[in-house]
């Protein structure tokens, strides 16, 4: 593994001076250990794509051993989704290089390399769009900033598409909305055809469609995992609750990302949610078939998330449930948000969801039939149907990170907020331009937060973590809380590489600090078994 | 180098008409057969390339969102960045056309090594240039149909007087030819002074500007300095609409300069960048309403793909799942 630089020695390297050789003169990129990402395994994309002539290879090999159409297989994708998809047309058309994206990318701004510049990205794409697809670009060629589809460009696009976390900051300042997130999916799809992929993203793929979840985590160890916290639960509180599992019948499905049950702290979240749901007597069930929210899916190409995100509504229609509630995570929700019921729909054996303790009908999911868990417990906190002691939280003085996608790819903005001004005293905002609609990624999205890719996560990151800093040197702010299973893995290690001393959470587990449950013993200690404010003896 | 490439073809651009029209004295080309032809390939350009994107279809709702959504009643939502409805689907790109509301947005980043800091200024000067410049240039496009309309309506008598309302000179001085002007200057500038700009300028970037340029000035020398004959201008535009041209001896080289450039101008203009005038309206972040939730939206491509069915998936795991106590299908 390669060694990180210090932050000091990281902020100092950061030249946002582009060099003078033109960029259509591709030089082929440097891959160094981190900052690219181990390619996937044969095996997964044999078995998932059942793509044939997949080999070991490593990105930084001079010769990448193409096919030999691998240009004509390159040509025949692209013109296949120009026909398919109207933004990537448009976008490839209409971009006037005014650099408003191009200081929006929090790549950009952590690197000061120019091709992590939302435009030239996408220009990386577009550069052989132009000179192969279009008129002009066939007379003019270069002066019309054509080039030829070379190994080298392919590398490029290797690179810098691995380095987009379609986090859509880009997007929301372009004039034209010109999305880079969606010329990166299309151009993960073109390198997809050739076999070229990441290992992180592939793993977490192949394994959501074999097992059921990112993490390979079968059935039965599910189970233990599940009774394991409700083990903790009691400890704390002193209440044994149980944990439906593939129970037909039931009012609502519960779906959320595997990240939730796998690794602190995003269990604590994942145990919050168990006690919520207890302490409503909800009649619920999970799955452990549809065991996971997330989808890598998204990722890798349009296919491949549809065909992992089937399983949510085919085992809601197998359970009979009436209506999904999905948990707290950012990709996961922008698939269910924009893309499930397009893909898979109509979920015409659900009901509208309703909210059974309170009658709230949840009309701004009445076809796709899924609530968002901060839309749920706002509902309950609004009808006052909680006992919360939001005192339990005083030792955390919390900011709120928003999800990339949940903010710019679904406008789920104050529910969170509502939620957590209600289960902590102490809430302070990051300055205006990091976070709601203009919030910066945790650097790690769209299947970048492996490893190997450390450092570039730590520069992507920087943007997110120096506002953190901004309000923990300013209100002594201790806990990052976000609604996303990514960030609770990602944002750990960026806030312990530059705020140390700033913890992560979900927003549930906050809830679960301050829900105060009926019949519950007095409570010691929080869900991570740390001393409760005046119990620190 | 990119620019230059630029600046060596819009003067030939300049020189050809001042060769043909002037020294040859082909004013019939350049006057009537070349405006013909311009205008024909940019409607037809125009509509080929609108066609085209139609014809893609828009698989997936995705609108990017730039605020709160419709949720529970008592959350307010923001109806413009997050339009939930037509309506306001409809507000959000008048502003955004009109009034480029995204580029409204603008900041600049800072980043102060020493103290670790990134800063994020609010940065309104693009928005000004652009939209200054797209202003002006509407406006002056809205007083040039004088000369092709008889009698003027009065809306473009009223435009044209709001425009020269200085009241300085003799002809008027018309605000908007020393806003686009200073307008253009400035898109020019950035690109060539900001180096991440010049990094990712291409030719046709600054083709685009000189070309713009030349127009405007070549205007203005005719309006001020080498005074044309507007009569016989309008003899000749007013020909060219009721398509019985005519063309009279009089006119100048200038004249035929100014109108040989935008005919270029008409002609390239379906083939560039420029066409961001007409795709801003098909772009799916924006025209889209956030109410994915709500309606479901059809992709008229979607096809069935591979799964891994619930039943395949329990002959899997059943072993196990009935010695954990979890509920299977089939015993
Ligand atoms: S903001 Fe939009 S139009 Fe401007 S350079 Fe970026 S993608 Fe292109
Ligand atoms: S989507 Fe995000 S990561 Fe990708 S180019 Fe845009 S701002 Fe950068």
């Amino acid at each position: 593994m390669a060694q990180t630089p210090s932050p000091d020695n990281l902020v100092q390297s950061i030249d946002y001076t582009p060099p003078r050789k033109n960029w259509l003169d591709n030089v082929p990129p440097e891959f160094r250990l981190g900052n690219f990402s181990y390619p996937a395994k044969a095996g997964e994309l044999e078995s998932f794509f059942g793509y044939e002539g997949a080999k070991e290879w490593s990105p930084m090999d001079e010769d990448w051993q193409l096919p030999e159409n691998w240009q004509e297989i390159i040509y025949e994708g692209f013109r296949e989704r120009l026909e398919k998809y109207r933004s990537l047309k448009v976008f490839m058309d209409i971009c006037v290089r005014c650099g408003a994206c191009a200081d929006k990318c929090h790549y950009f701004i952590g690197s000061g390399d120019p091709k992590n510049m939302p435009v030239l990205r996408a220009e990386l794409l577009r550069s052989i769009y132009r000179k192969d697809f279009t008129t002009v670009g066939k007379i003019l060629g270069r002066l019309n900033g054509g080039r030829a589809l070379t190994q080298d460009v392919l590398k490029e696009w290797f690179m810098y598409f691995y380095q987009c976390t379609e986090c859509r900051r880009c997007s929301l300042f372009c004039p034209y909305g010109i999305d880079t997130a969606e010329i990166t999916m299309m151009a993960r799809e073109l390198m997809n055809l050739l076999g070229i992929q990441t290992n992180w993203i592939m793993g977490p793929v192949t394994n959501c469609f074999n097992v059921g979840n990112h993490l390979g985590i079968p059935p039965h160890t599910f189970k233990d995992i599940v009774d394991f916290m409700v083990d903790d639960i009691e400890d704390i509180t002193g209440k044994r609750i149980e944990v439906p599992l593939n129970k037909k019948g039931a009012d609502i499905l519960f779906v959320t990302p595997s990240g939730d049950y796998f690794a602190d702290p995003g269990t604590y979240t994942f145990m919050g949610y168990l006690m919520l749901f207890h302490e409503l007597g909800l009649d619920y069930t999970m799955s452990t078939y549809a065991a996971e929210g997330g989808n890598f899916g998204l990722f890798t190409s349009q296919e491949a998330m549809k065909r992992l995100n089937a399983k949510i509504y085919a085992e809601a229609e197998r359970l009979g449930v009436n209506w999904i509630l999905g948990g707290e995570c950012g990709h996961m929700w922008r698939v269910l948000h924009q893309y499930m019921d397009t893909m898979n729909g109509p979920a015409d054996f659900l009901s509208v969801p309703r909210n059974p303790i309170t009658g709230t009908v949840f009309h701004n999911a009445k076809s796709t039939g899924m609530v968002h868990i901060t839309e749920f417990t706002a509902d309950l906190i609004k009808n006052n149907v909680l006992t919360l002691d939001p005192s339990r939280n005083d030792n955390k003085v919390v900011t709120y990170h928003d999800s990339c996608n949940p903010s710019r790819g679904m406008g789920l903005l104050e529910e969170p907020r509502y939620v957590l001004n209600n289960v902590c005293n102490q809430f302070f905002e990051m300055p205006e331009q990091t976070i709601r609609e203009q919030t910066f990624c945790c650097g790690s999205g769209a299947g970048l937060n492996n490893d190997e890719f450390t450092e570039m996560r730590m520069r992507g990151g920087m943007p997110r973590a120096n506002a953190v800093k901004h309000v923990h040197d300013k209100h002594g702010v201790n806990m990052l809380s976000c609604v996303c299973a990514i960030d609770r893995a990602a944002l750990p290690p960026l806030m312990n590489y530059w705020v140390p001393g700033v913890d992560v959470t979900g927003v549930h587990e906050l809830v679960a600090n301050a829900l105060v449950m009926r019949g519950e013993k007095e409570r010691e200690t929080d869900l991570r078994g740390e001393p409760l404010p005046g119990k620190e003896d | 180098m990119n620019a230059l490439y630029a600046l060596i073809m819009v003067l030939a651009l300049v020189i050809i008409p001042l060769l043909g029209a002037g020294a040859a004295g082909w004013h019939a080309l350049f006057g009537v057969v070349l405006p013909y032809l311009a205008f024909t390939v940019f409607v037809l350009g125009f509509l080929y390339r609108v066609v085209k994107w139609g014809r893609s279809p828009v698989p997936f709702k995705i609108p990017t969102t730039g605020g709160q959504q419709e949720s529970l009643p008592w959350i307010r939502q923001n109806r413009i960045d997050s339009p939930s409805t037509k309506t306001g689907t409809v507000i959000r790109m008048i502003l955004e056309v009109l009034l480029f509301r995204s580029l409204f947005r603008n900041t600049r980043v800072r980043l102060f090594k020493d103290e670790t800091q990134l800063s994020y200024g609010s940065s309104k000067f693009l928005w000004l240039g652009a939209l200054a410049f797209h202003v002006s240039f509407f406006v002056i496009l809205a007083r040039h149909m004088r000369f092709f309309t008889e009698p003027v309506p009065a809306l473009f008598n009223w435009i044209e007087t709001l425009d020269g309302i200085m009241q300085v000179g003799v002809p008027v001085l018309f605000a908007t030819e020393i806003v686009i002007l200073l307008a253009l200057a400035y898109l020019f500038l950035r690109r060539v002074l900001v180096p991440q700009l010049r990094y990712i300028s291409l030719p046709t970037d600054y083709f685009a500007l000189f070309l713009l340029f030349a127009i405007v000035i070549s205007g203005i020398l005719m309006r001020y300095f080498v005074r044309a004959d507007i009569v016989d201008i309008k003899t000749l535009t007013m020909g060219l609409i009721q398509l019985q041209p005519e063309v009279p001896e009089s006119i100048g080289a200038l004249f035929y300069t100014h109108l040989f450039l935008v005919c270029s101008l008409l002609v390239y203009f379906p083939w560039s960048k420029l066409m961001h005038l007409g795709g801003v309206f098909l772009s799916p972040t924006r025209n889209m309403p956030n109410d994915n939730r709500m309606r479901r939206h059809v992709n008229p491509w979607n096809y069935p793909v591979k799964l891994h069915t619930y039943e395949e998936w329990e002959d899997e795991y059943r072993d196990k799942m009935k010695e954990a106590g979890i509920p299977v299908e089939k015993e």
